[in-house]
């Protein structure tokens, strides 16, 4: 399972308070939690508080980098802050670019351009594509998977090696009016994605997403995680400290065979 | 249309595990051996992929075996009162890249041989033979607790592959192995899932991953050696895919489990061919099997097997 440390964002308040005061304790001790508690990946995210959002972007990639080596999955909606982090980070480590829509209505280029900036920072650079387009996020299996098709699809066409292509077919929170069928249609889509490509496209999931705002959040993201893992999922950006949820990542990978079962099976994971 | 590139390639390898320690390491070896280093499966990718060749480890019992067949003993019967002799017979005559030294005679139901002839024995082939040892213990749990550790102690310093530690008895050996600076032998009865326990509480007793060969019990031909054929795959694929705590080179017991198999020793059964040759076909015929799931070193006994196998490893990795 290749895991995407969720902590490194100015959603979470001691992150916004600590770029407002330039603290990098804070930062590199979450690096280095994380990175002790099996992530394969780091997320960092500058939320919405920062106005330069470029600068500080730079600012917690080099401030990680300086006392960590774990890859980085840099997390924005625009792409100029991505180019941004790309700029000073070490792209040999390896990197996630996280994450872009197939198209949308003001930057129908958005995905050729995560492509092109992939390429041109080294071959660990991977991406992440959402199965969304101009129209939103679909609310029904067949459009998810149509989506990745065309995900897949277009990025053979661009010659991008899909391995390096990791599909998230977006969770939406479950306690939203009539939004309950949408676990089950995310998991029917992802039966279907994993045919796409043989090896099957990695696939990964903003998995927290399920449980906003809802009571019992860390028992729905286990469940629905298992569950996402015995249809093929096999990344996420989650919580790696949630001690509970990582030895369900452990239990399900055991029991899908994806590592041999021993005794000590919860206390020596080997993450993808 | 050009033939398409189908060749997989892998994140994880096999560790390199070197044995024997030369002057400047601290032993009297006259060179180390090196296995391991697989980044493919078994003839999968490029030469490079295979890693270091295959070796082999000629057994010399510590005392007089007695269940031998002629065809087998015949051919050691000047030497097998001898450890030395007989180490320097198989290094020197027949080829052997290691000597395994198997305690046979210290075993209850056995010799029942003591300590101070272990020691002996221990001291008596590394002065014999120059090249890298294995010593494995007799099997009985109980006595080998007694008397391994101070054949790891005859051999501080050496470098060599001792074993056989077992999930419900590791403690004892592990610990003196490591303080000796030996490499260990992890043994599990056919059953991957106690391998990798027998690993990770090895690991936990602060012995390196990097210094463990595993032994996962070997089936001879028409006795089971399809388990072993596919625990060994199944290890060799779990440390490509990254697996730590199933990384290790493997070691199979050829010879003992071959030569128990009646096709190797019963005399005169019409149809069946001459004795002569059906002892070593057995064991060469299970070792080049094995060597095709992902064997590291093969231990054997009779010459002709030998010869065959190593025949095998010289055209198979280049």
């Amino acid at each position: 399972m290749i895991l995407i440390g969720e902590r490194i964002n100015g959603m979470f308040t001691d992150v916004k308070q600590a770029i407002a005061d330039k603290d990098k304790k804070v930062i590199q001790d979450l690096a280095k939690r994380q990175t002790d508690a099996g992530a394969s990946y780091l997320d960092v995210n500058v939320g919405t508080a920062a106005a330069d959002q470029e600068g500080t972007m730079q600012w917690l990639v080099e401030t990680i980098q300086e006392t960590c080596s774990t890859p980085l999955a840099l997390d924005s909606q625009k792409p100029d802050v991505i180019a941004a982090g790309l700029k000073v980070i070490n792209a040999d480590n390896g990197v996630m670019l996280n994450s872009t829509p197939l198209n949308k209505k003001s930057d129908e280029e958005v995905f050729d351009k995560h492509i092109e900036m992939a390429e041109k920072a080294g071959p660990k650079v991977n991406i992440i594509t959402l199965t969304m387009d101009k129209n939103g996020v679909p609310q029904d299996v067949d459009m998810r998977v149509a989506l990745a098709a065309e995900i897949v699809s277009k990025a053979m066409e661009k010659g991008f090696d899909t391995q390096r292509l990791f599909i998230d077919p977006i969770v939406l929170p479950v306690k939203v009016p009539n939004a309950q069928v949408q676990a089950g249609n995310i998991l029917t889509a992802m039966e279907q994605i994993r045919y796409l490509t043989d090896p099957a496209p990695h696939m990964t999931v903003g998995l927290s997403n399920i449980s906003q705002g809802a009571t019992e959040r860390s028992l729905i993201n286990r469940i629905l995680l298992a569950m996402a893992i015995s249809r093929g999922l096999d990344s996420a950006i989650t919580d790696v400290l949630d001690e509970e949820f990582m030895n369900v990542v452990k239990t399900a990978e055991m029991l899908m065979n994806k590592q041999i079962y021993s005794d000590s099976f919860l206390k020596v994971y080997a993450a993808g | 249309m050009p033939v398409p590139e189908v060749s997989e390639s892998f994140a994880g390898s096999v560790n390199r595990v070197t044995l024997g320690a030369t002057s400047d390491a601290g032993g009297t070896r006259s060179s180390t051996v090196t296995v391991g280093g697989a980044t493919n499966v078994v003839y999968g990718g490029s030469f490079d992929d295979a890693g270091e060749k295959p070796v082999i480890a000629m057994d010399v019992i510590d005392s007089p075996p007695e269940d031998w067949p002629d065809t087998l003993s015949d051919v050691y019967k000047d030497v097998l009162a001898s450890p030395g002799d007989w180490a320097k017979k198989c290094v020197e005559q027949l080829g052997a890249d290691l000597i395994c030294v198997k305690f046979d005679g210290i075993h209850p139901d056995k010799a029942d041989k003591d300590a101070d002839h272990a020691v002996k024995v221990t001291e008596e082939v590394l002065k014999a033979v120059s090249v890298p040892l294995v010593l494995w213990g007799s099997g009985n749990d109980e006595k080998d607790n007694q008397i391994m550790p101070k054949v790891s102690e005859a051999a501080k310093g050496e470098n060599c592959l001792i074993g056989t530690v077992k999930e419900d008895n590791y403690k004892a050996l592990t610990a003196i192995a490591l303080a000796d600076g030996h490499n260990l032998i992890t043994e599990a009865p056919l059953d991957i899932n106690i391998s990798k326990q027998v690993n990770i509480l090895a690991s936990d007793m602060g012995f390196p991953l990097e210094r463990i060969v595993t032994f996962q019990a070997t089936g001879a031909l028409g006795y089971g050696m399809e388990y072993s054929y596919s625990i060994q795959e199944r290890q060799r694929l779990a440390a490509l895919g990254g697996d730590k705590m199933m990384a290790m080179p493997i070691i199979c017991d050829v010879g003992y489990e071959s030569w128990r198999a009646k096709e190797a020793k019963l005399v005169d059964v019409t149809g069946w061919g001459s004795v002569e040759d059906r002892g070593p076909m057995w064991e060469a015929a299970t070792a080049i099997c094995l060597l095709q799931a992902g064997a590291d070193i093969i231990r054997l006994r009779h010459p002709r097997a030998v010869k065959a196998v190593k025949n095998f490893i010289d055209q198979m990795w280049q």
